[in-house]
């Protein structure tokens, strides 16, 4: 079974996306990450002025089975964090694209984000890795 | 160079490392020699012969030589002793000894499979329940190392909870030797360790604390009693790091005192770790003992080291199992809170079975007493002439006199009455080389202290003359 990635989000090879709006990325992990990790329990976010290089370690997710890094797709300065998570971390399994949203950054270069896959490109690098 | 066998060309009887396998993993690495391994010790306190052990002879008369040479050691035990500084001469019922020789605790340190590990999650549940409710905090790992190393990782933990802040202030009367397994730990961390002294009463100078204490503190660490023996007042402290924002560690080192003084975690200490020896376990030659870590519960996911909680099986009965485990190293590998500790499960369940054999009033018991017999020691002491207490703060055990005589020499004069006299500070803080270090427990009786105060009035006189 596929999942639907929305059309109008870029990803990233880690499984983080990044919902672009203006000049302010929206970032989260995708559905099949969250359904890789099974049930989060905790989650652990950057705080808001913090700067974030493409590829540096946003944070970190912590799940039943265990706790893996989040990186930040692209390059920017944290304006909003999802405080939501702190006691709802279940939200990035049940929406990860809507309230389980995790950080929003200003974008210092938009061209980043082209760098990133599509919609369509995510879905078969999944196909690919997944193995099946 | 030295004068051992050279392992590239004998074939050690136990290391079955052949010398050309020895060779290839030396290239490895990229040094030439094995002593190389070794050029981060100091030469001059580098063995450079074999040991000095004559022989060839048979087991009987093995034995018998080296008994007559432990013999020559001088213990607490055939002497009247009054060390402390970190370890301390406590009762300890006999039933514990005798309970930790069955040999299913010895290795069953690591429960992973809460199935067939109930007893030992138990256990450790029970001694992490008896850390909480002794420092007045909210969760405990299963145990650490020792007092030094629990210390580095509390560090470590407040470290990790601010981001781009670089200094942890120490007191000065933080056991010197966990200061030193600090400053080893973190030597290429880059962390720096500011040092902050005592004021006159020996508790710690809270406007020298002020003026370390920055927008660059990531925390601040203090030991009650301090090293001096003097009790600190945790809420100063406490208000001085609240204004840097750092993290407050309280630092243990004589855990009976949690018997009558008030915990770290009443007066908004955020960490309290420390050494657990005092809780029943034998001064044995200074180890192994047992390190202890509580945290605040907004700090538990920070904390290294393993960790039992409790929940229910599938027919809802009582069950341990090992509690937020996907942040050790054996799940998150070099990312894992700390790659460098462990539980000491053993001691850990000494510990426990004091506790609970000890309970509330036993504990209390023998915190009063102690109290009340160093009180007693120290105040006849200072009715000695030319005794002095230089620190005047409250104190629990443990205490510092002052003589116009050198500590060392008074010392070595006790020894031949078979006193421990205590420790020489000198030893600990340069320039203090006057300045004995005294610790009384209840093991010490009326008549023991009386004689203690004889016997060094008699050494001062000598000293005099």
């Amino acid at each position: 079974m596929t999942t639907t990635a929305p059309e109008d989000n870029r990803y990233a090879r880690s499984h983080e996306y990044v919902h672009v709006d203006g000049n302010v990325g929206t970032i989260g992990i995708t559905e099949y990450a969250q359904k890789e990790l099974g049930d989060v329990v905790f989650i652990e976010l950057p705080a808001v002025g913090a700067q974030l290089e493409a590829t540096d370690e946003l944070g970190s997710i912590e799940s039943v089975k265990a706790v893996s890094e989040l990186f930040a797709p692209v390059t920017g300065e944290v304006v909003e964090v999802n405080e939501l998570l702190r006691d709802k971390p279940e939200l990035v399994n049940t929406d990860p694209y809507g309230d389980g949203w995790m950080i929003r950054i200003k974008l210092t270069d938009l061209t980043e984000v082209d760098e990133l896959m599509s919609a369509e490109e995510y879905e078969e690098y999944i196909e690919t890795e997944s193995g099946h | 160079m030295t004068n051992l066998p050279d392992p590239l060309e004998t074939q050690h009887r136990y290391i079955p490392n052949a010398g050309e396998d020895v060779r290839e993993m030396l290239a490895v690495v990229g040094v030439d020699s094995i002593d190389r391994l070794f050029d981060s010790i100091p030469a001059d306190v580098k063995l450079d012969r074999l040991l000095d052990v004559p022989g060839p002879w048979s087991e009987i008369e093995s034995r018998r030589w080296f008994r007559a040479l432990a013999a020559r050691n001088v213990t607490a035990v055939d002497h009247l002793s009054f060390l402390g500084g970190g370890a301390y001469a406590h009762y300890q019922p006999a039933c514990i000894d005798q309970l930790l020789l069955r040999a299913e605790f010895l290795t069953s340190y690591t429960p992973y499979q809460p199935e067939v590990s109930q007893g030992t999650l138990q256990s450790i549940f029970e001694y992490q329940t008896h850390q909480c409710m002794l420092t007045g905090l909210d969760v405990a790992n299963a145990s650490m190392y020792d007092g030094s190393t629990a210390l580095v990782e509390a560090v470590l933990l407040a470290e990790r909870l601010t981001k781009n802040r670089t200094k942890v202030v120490v007191a000065k009367s933080v056991h010197p030797e966990y200061t030193a397994t600090l400053r080893t730990y973190i030597q290429n961390l880059g962390i720096e360790v500011v040092e902050v002294p005592w004021g006159a009463d020996g508790r710690v100078d809270t406007e020298a604390l002020r003026q370390a204490c920055d927008a660059n503190t990531f925390a601040i660490a203090v030991q009650s009693p301090n090293f001096l023996g003097v009790i600190e007042d945790y809420d100063s402290i406490a208000e001085v790091a609240n204004g840097a924002g750092a993290t407050k560690i309280a630092v243990v080192a004589e855990a009976t005192s949690f018997g009558i003084l008030t915990p770290p975690g009443a007066h908004g200490f955020d960490i309290c770790v420390g050494e657990g020896q005092a809780w029943g376990v034998a001064t044995q030659y200074g180890g192994p003992y047992v390190g202890f870590m509580v945290v605040r519960d907004a700090l538990k996911r920070h904390m290294p080291g393993r960790l039992v909680g409790e929940t229910v099986d599938v027919d809802g009965k009582r069950a341990y199992v090992l509690t937020l485990a996907t942040r050790e190293q054996h799940i998150r590998r070099g990312k894992a809170t700390s790659n460098i500790c462990t539980n000491e499960a053993l001691i850990a369940l000494a510990a426990n079975m004091y506790l609970s054999l000890m309970g509330k009033e036993g504990l209390r018991e023998v915190g009063e007493q102690c109290l009340q017999k160093a009180a007693y020691l120290r105040q006849r002491l200072s009715a000695i002439s030319s005794v002095l207490l230089p620190f005047a703060g409250p104190v629990y055990n443990e205490f510092v006199i002052r003589t116009p005589f050198a500590a060392a020499e008074i010392l070595r004069d006790l020894e031949h009455s078979k006193i421990l006299g205590g420790l020489p500070l000198g030893d600990f803080y340069p320039g203090f080389d006057n300045d004995i270090l005294i610790a009384v427990t209840e093991l010490h009786t009326k008549e023991m202290l009386d004689q203690f105060v004889a016997a060094l009035s008699a050494a001062i006189s000598r000293e005099r003359r």
